[in-house]
């Protein structure tokens, strides 16, 4: 047993674990904090994402008492994070509203890791092209959407951040992509990714 | 995972002091360095070794950095993430970048270290198998060898024919790296090309020279030179993430339409990082063309001993080395 100091989500916590245990078990069995996922348990599916000094991180792959003197985000932190830093907003962070916005699930077990990887992302580089988005989504297994409306709500964020206009499909900012005529509705042309042998029309 | 104690010395010589005081090979319950875990965290879930202490680097300052000057030095806690993002690195050594961006993902890099990517463990099923005693961990046989051998070797094979799992060692071996690892009794400067050993040579159950009481300190990457280009191709199943099918470090000078010079090391058929030294020495001085890349590619290739599933390596491999030449010419 070994007595950590963690600073998460913006407090600082004190938990005692055993020492072989990895930062996603403290999180989710000592700290209760189970919006991280476990999923494979062994660094093939990114569901466990965290950021650690706002990098993305597999939580199953690090032992919690390496994590001290780290600050570490989890998606329970992400919401309370950007209210403190927009006082006054009612809403998530925008890359947790464009999901929502954007239907980017389904079981929603891959949504926590993605969306810390997409937040990770846009720290970094506020306007990256859809090769930097599914580059930087790669380590993030989804077994349900099949990436598209992913992909999707990053650009909807990016575009509701900056105004950008995203590679496509287009929509304008504040608009909801699925109703009638938006992006995303059935009258929306089907998109075509020319990399997929056979893709090109 | 089993239960271990975990310790965080605050220097090198505390490091090794914790270390197994033999020099032979690590047994399943040997002290382990843990550096970012990504590899030794799957290797203790999996029931591979179990050891009672591991000893984290973290702590230990001064190992994380890098320094690029006329060469380039790296620390063995320098992150894969920070080598694939500098680009002045990149710049002028192109083919570790590649390989370093080319390794699992995102989040795996911003953890993995270079010493742990070259001290990794094979990734052959058999191997991760805590039920399958093969050869490597001290049993008879090599259940691959009659077995499912999609993944594994064909040159340098036997009794083990694993691939090195490592994306890194090709592309530092292609730039003649050399490694530097330390002991309670001094510290070695080594080719980071004899660094890596074969089944066949010392013992099968390493894949390296380091011993149980040994700890990598860092790299040291001779400058290129004017006029050298290099990069780093990567055959793999999946595009997402996968380790290498097949795998080419190249670097070349050329003269004019002529190649002056060429180092070309293989990844993920062999072993050892394949140094492929008769293409190297044909190339040099011919016409940088189309043929002479095939030949090369067939030399390099000559030895190839395929197994029952893995034959389809040999032109897959001679591709990848053809395309590595079109790309720098
Ligand atoms: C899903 C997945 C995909 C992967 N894909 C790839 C891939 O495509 N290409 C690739 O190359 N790798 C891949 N890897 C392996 C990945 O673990 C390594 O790339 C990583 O670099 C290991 O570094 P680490 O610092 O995490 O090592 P650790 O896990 O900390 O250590 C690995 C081994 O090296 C020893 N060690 C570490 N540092 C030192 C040192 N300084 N001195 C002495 N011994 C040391 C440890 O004791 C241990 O045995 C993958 C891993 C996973 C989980
Ligand atoms: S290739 Fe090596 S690791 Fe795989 S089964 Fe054979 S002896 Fe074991
Ligand atoms: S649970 Fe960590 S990568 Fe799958
Ligand atoms: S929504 Fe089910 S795994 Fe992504």
């Amino acid at each position: 047993m070994r007595v950590l100091h963690l600073r998460l989500n913006g407090d600082d916590v004190e938990v005692a674990a055993p020492e072989h245990w990895t930062l996603l078990e403290v999180l989710r069995y000592r700290l209760g904090l189970t919006g991280s996922k476990q999923g494979c348990d062994k660094g093939d599916c990114g569901a466990c994402t965290v950021l650690v000094d706002g990098k993305p991180q597999l939580a199953c792959l690090r032992l919690a008492a390496t994590c001290e003197g780290h600050e570490i985000l989890t998606i329970e932190g992400l919401l309370p994070a950007h209210r403190r830093a927009h006082p006054g907003s009612t809403d998530a962070d925008p890359v947790q509203e464009a999901f929502d916005r954007c239907g980017a699930l389904q079981c929603g077990f891959c949504q926590p890791g993605m969306i810390l990887s997409a937040r990770a992302l846009l720290n970094e580089n506020p306007t990256p092209s859809r090769d930097e988005i599914r580059a930087a989504l790669s380590g993030n297994l989804c077994r349900c959407t099949g990436y598209t409306q992913i992909v999707q709500a990053v650009e909807l964020a990016i575009a509701e951040a900056t105004g950008a206009e995203p590679e496509s499909p287009s929509w304008a900012p504040n608009q909801n992509p699925w109703t009638p005529g938006g992006a995303l509705s059935a009258a929306a042309p089907v998109e075509v990714d020319p990399e997929i042998p056979g893709g090109e029309a | 995972m089993h239960r271990f104690r975990l310790e965080f010395p605050k220097d090198v010589a505390a490091a090794t002091s914790l270390l197994p005081s033999h020099r032979g090979p690590l047994t399943p319950r040997d002290a382990r360095v843990l550096a970012g875990g990504q590899d030794l965290l799957g290797e203790l879930k999996d029931h591979l070794v179990e050891p009672d202490t591991l000893v984290s680097l973290h702590r230990i300052p001064g190992l994380d950095g890098f320094e690029l000057g006329e060469d380039l030095r790296l620390g063995a806690l320098v992150t894969l993430a920070v080598i694939e993002r500098d680009t002045a690195l990149r710049e002028r050594f192109t083919v570790l970048a590649e390989a370093a961006e080319s390794v699992a993902t995102p989040q795996i890099r911003t953890q993995a270290t270079l010493g742990g990517n070259l001290c990794q463990r094979p990734r052959c099923w058999y191997y991760r198998n805590e039920e399958a005693p093969c050869i490597k961990k001290g049993g008879a046989e090599c259940f691959a060898f009659g077995g499912r051998n999609k993944y594994n070797a064909i040159l340098g094979g036997g009794p083990s024919y694993i691939v090195h799992p490592s994306d890194l060692a090709p592309a530092l071996v292609c730039l003649d790296a050399t490694v530097t690892k330390t002991a309670r009794e001094g510290t070695e400067t080594i080719a980071l090309e004899s660094f890596f050993t074969l089944p066949s040579e010392g013992s099968v159950q390493r894949e390296n020279v380091l011993r149980a009481n040994e700890l990598l300190l860092g790299v040291h990457v001779p400058a290129l030179g004017p006029g050298w280009k290099s990069t780093y191709l990567k055959f793999r199943e999946r595009e997402s993430f996968d380790f290498a099918l097949a795998a080419v470090a190249l670097a070349v000078r050329l003269d004019g339409e002529r190649i002056a010079e060429a180092k070309l090391v293989l990844g993920g058929v062999a072993p050892i990082p394949w140094r492929a030294r008769a293409a190297e020495d044909f190339v040099a001085g011919k016409p940088n063309t189309r043929s002479t890349w095939k030949a090369a590619a067939d030399l390099a290739l000559a030895g190839a001993e395929p197994l029952e599933h893995n034959a389809y390596k040999i032109p897959l491999t001679k591709g990848l080395i053809q395309k590595a030449f079109r790309k720098l010419a």
